[in-house]
C-alpha cells in the first residue's frame, strides 16, 4: 500500500502550491523554522542582556520591537521565542499522536471490550475542558516546559485516538484487510502495512490543525505563569510578564501576540487546505459538488 | 426513546465516574506529601495531622476513592488546606460570575454569527462570504488573553470608555457589572463567533442543497418564506447542539481571560488554587466542571434525539 501514501503526499503538495492562503501559510511556517533554527544567530541582541537605562524603550531603529521592563531587547526575545513554540507544538502533537494512533489502531482493528474500555478512557478525557486540564496536569507535575508538552500531549491524545478508530473501522472491512488475514498475516503487519497508510489522510489534517493548537495552549499556560519558566523566552510568559506595563508600553503586549496570531493562523491556513484536499469527506455537501463542479 | 434515554444516562454515569478517578489521582501525582506541600512554611503537626485525616490520606487508596465518590455524591468535596473552608461553598460562590460571563459572551457570539452566518451561506462565494469566512479564521487563530491585552489596551487605556478589570455583582449594580463584563466577554464572544459563524454558514449550505429547498422554491415560494420556514428551521437544530457545547466548554475554558480581567470566577479560583497548592480546591472546581459539561452535553443529545428522530436509532 506504499503507493498510496506517495500519491496522497503529490496531491497534498500540488494542492498546497495551487492554494495562495495555503502558500502564504507555509511562507510564515518557513520563517517561523529559520528563526527557530537560527534565532539566537538572527537576534540583534543577547535575549537577556539588562539594561535598566533603556528600560521601556518605545519602538525605534535600534529596537524594532521597543524594549522590556528590564531593557531587554523585545525582538531578539520574540525571534528566540520561537524556537520553544515549534519545540511544545512538536513534542506535545508527537506525544498525542503515538499514543492516539496507538490506542485508536487497536481499539478498531480489535473492537470489542478493548475497543469499549479504551474508547470511554478518551470519552473521560473529553469531559475536561482542554486548558483546564491542562492546567490540572501541570499544576500536579509542577511549571516548566517539559510538563507543559506533557499536559498538552495528553489533552489532545483523545482527538487521535478518535480520528484513529474512525478510518480503521471502515478500512478494515476493505478487501485487501481480508486478503491479508487470508495469507495468514500478523495482526501488527497488517496494522502497519495496510490500515495505517490508508488512513494517513485525515490523521495529516489532524496534525496540522493540533500543532495550531498545541501552540495556542502553550502560550497559554505560558501566560498563567506555568508553562516556560524566566529567563528563557517564550511568547506567552512575554505577555505575562509585560501585562502590568500594557496601559504604558503597548509593543510588550503587541509583538509577542501577534506572533503566537501569525503562527497560530500559519497551521490553521494549511491544514485547512490539505483537509480541502486530503479529507474531502469533512466538507459540507455543498462545498464538496461546488468543488467537484 | 426510553431506551435511547437509559442508555445515554448509563454511558453518562461511567464516563462521570471515570472523570472522579481521574480527579482523584491528580492528588496522587503530587511528588511529595500533598499536605505538607500546601501547608509550605505555615507547618505545624497539629494543622498536618488535621487535614490529612480529613481529607483521608491516612486511609489505604481504594478506600480513599469510595470514600470521596461517596462523599462527592452528597455534594462533599473535602476542605481547603488553605482556609479550611468546605471546597462545595467555595466553588459554588465562584460560579454566577463564570455563568454571567459565559452566558454574555455566548449572546454575544450568537449577534455576531448569526447574521454573518447565515448571509454569508445565502450569498456563498461572494465579497460578504470572503470577509465573513476571513472573519472566522481569524478568531480561531487569535489568542484570546492577546485579544483581551489589544482590548484593555485601546478601550481602557486609550479611550477610557471601560475598566481594565475587575468585577461588580450583577445583583449588586447592574450598570457597573455591564462596563465590567463588556471586554470579557467581547473578548471570550469574539473567538466564539468565529466557531459558530464557521458552523451556522456550513449548516446552512447543506440545507440549501436539499432537495425539498428546491421543491419549495420550484413550486414558487417567496426566498424569504423558503429561507426562514425550510432553511432556516433545519439548519438551526445542529446549531443549537454547537451553542450549547460552546456554553459548557466557556464555564471552565475562560480561566485565561479571568486571570487577565480579574474576574473571579471558577477559572480565576482554579488558577488561585494552582498557586497556592490548595489541591482540594483544584479537585473540587474541575470536577464540577467536568460534570457540568457532562450534563450539558446529556441534555443536548436527548434534546438532539427529540428533535431528530435518526439519532434515537443509531
Amino acid at each position: 500500500m506504499s503507493g498510496n501514501g506517495d500519491s496522497t503526499s503529490r496531491r497534498a503538495l500540488v494542492a498546497l502550491g495551487r492554494d495562495p492562503l495555503a502558500v502564504t501559510g507555509g511562507v510564515v511556517l518557513v520563517l517561523l523554522v529559520v528563526a527557530g533554527l537560527a534565532g539566537s544567530w538572527l537576534a540583534p541582541a543577547g535575549i537577556n542582556e539588562v539594561d535598566v537605562d533603556r528600560m521601556l524603550q518605545s519602538p525605534s531603529w535600534a529596537h524594532p520591537f521597543g524594549t522590556d521592563e528590564l531593557g531587554r531587547d523585545v525582538l531578539s526575545r520574540v525571534l528566540v521565542a520561537a524556537r520553544v513554540s515549534l519545540q511544545v507544538g512538536a513534542v506535545s502533537v508527537g506525544i498525542a499522536l503515538l499514543a492516539g494512533v496507538t490506542l485508536g489502531l487497536f481499539a478498531g482493528y480489535y473492537q470489542g471490550w478493548l475497543d469499549n474500555v479504551l474508547m470511554r478512557c478518551m470519552d473521560v478525557l473529553f469531559a475536561f475542558p482542554v486548558l483546564l486540564l491542562a492546567v490540572a496536569i501541570v499544576a500536579v507535575l509542577g511549571p516548566g516546559l517539559s510538563t507543559a508538552m506533557v499536559a498538552i500531549g495528553v489533552v489532545y491524545t483523545p482527538i487521535f485516538a478518535r480520528v484513529t478508530r474512525a478510518g480503521v473501522l471502515s478500512v478494515r472491512e476493505q478487501v485487501f484487510v481480508r486478503a491479508a488475514v487470508a495469507t495468514g498475516a500478523s495482526d501488527l503487519r497488517i496494522m502497519r502495512r495496510h490500515v495505517l497508510p490508508n488512513i494517513a489522510a485525515p490523521l495529516i489534517v489532524q496534525t496540522s490543525l493540533s500543532l495550531a493548537f498545541a501552540i495556542l495552549s502553550e502560550a497559554a499556560l505560558s501566560f498563567l505563569g506555568l508553562g516556560v519558566q524566566p529567563p528563557e523566552p517564550a511568547w506567552g510568559r512575554m505577555l505575562y510578564d509585560g501585562r502590568g506595563f500594557v496601559t504604558d508600553a503597548w509593543w510588550l503586549g503587541f509583538f509577542p501576540g501577534a506572533a503566537i496570531f501569525l503562527t497560530v493562523l500559519a497551521f490553521n491556513l494549511v491544514g485547512d487546505a490539505l483537509r480541502d484536499v486530503l479529507d474531502p469527506r469533512q466538507l459540507t455537501v455543498s462545498e464538496a459538488r461546488r468543488n467537484a463542479g | 426513546m426510553t431506551r435511547f434515554i437509559l442508555r445515554r444516562l448509563l454511558q453518562s454515569g461511567i464516563v462521570l465516574l471515570g472523570v472522579t478517578l481521574v480527579v482523584f489521582l491528580l492528588l496522587q501525582l503530587v511528588p511529595g506529601d500533598p499536605v505538607r506541600v500546601a501547608l509550605g512554611t505555615r507547618f505545624d503537626p497539629e494543622t498536618y495531622e488535621a487535614l490529612r485525616s480529613r481529607a483521608g490520606l491516612d486511609q489505604p487508596l481504594p478506600v480513599q476513592y469510595a470514600s470521596y465518590v461517596g462523599q462527592a455524591l452528597t455534594g462533599d468535596l473535602g476542605v481547603s488546606f488553605r482556609s479550611g473552608r468546605p471546597v462545595t461553598a467555595i466553588v459554588l460562590e465562584r460560579l454566577p460570575a463564570t455563568l454571567s460571563l459565559a452566558i454574555t459572551a455566548v449572546v454575544f457570539a450568537l449577534l455576531v454569527a448569526f447574521p454573518l452566518g447565515v448571509l454569508s451561506a445565502l450569498r456563498s462565494g461572494s465579497v460578504f462570504d470572503h470577509a465573513a469566512r476571513v472573519f472566522s479564521q481569524f478568531g480561531v487563530s487569535v489568542p484570546d488573553f492577546w485579544m483581551g491585552i489589544m482590548g484593555i489596551l485601546l478601550f481602557a487605556g486609550v479611550l477610557g470608555w471601560f475598566p481594565p478589570s475587575g468585577y461588580v455583582a450583577l445583583t449588586e449594580d447592574p450598570v457597573g457589572w455591564a462596563s465590567h463584563v463588556f471586554l470579557p466577554a467581547v473578548t471570550v464572544g469574539l473567538v466564539t463567533a468565529s466557531i459558530l459563524t464557521r458552523f451556522i454558514r456550513s449548516s446552512v449550505l447543506e440545507v440549501l442543497a436539499e432537495d425539498y429547498v428546491r421543491t419549495a422554491e420550484a413550486k414558487g415560494l417567496p426566498t424569504r418564506v423558503v429561507v426562514v420556514r425550510h432553511v432556516l428551521r433545519n439548519a438551526l437544530i445542529p446549531v443549537v447542539t454547537v451553542v450549547a457545547v460552546q456554553l459548557a466548554s466557556l464555564l471552565g475554558g475562560v480561566i485565561v481571560i479571568e486571570v487577565l480581567f480579574a474576574w473571579p470566577g471558577v477559572g480565576r479560583l482554579t488558577y488561585d488554587a494552582v498557586q497556592a497548592r490548595d489541591y482540594p480546591v483544584l479537585q473540587g472546581a474541575i470536577l464540577l466542571v467536568a460534570a457540568l459539561f457532562l450534563v450539558v452535553n446529556l441534555l443536548v443529545d436527548l434534546l438532539y434525539a427529540r428533535l431528530d428522530p435518526r439519532i434515537r436509532v443509531r
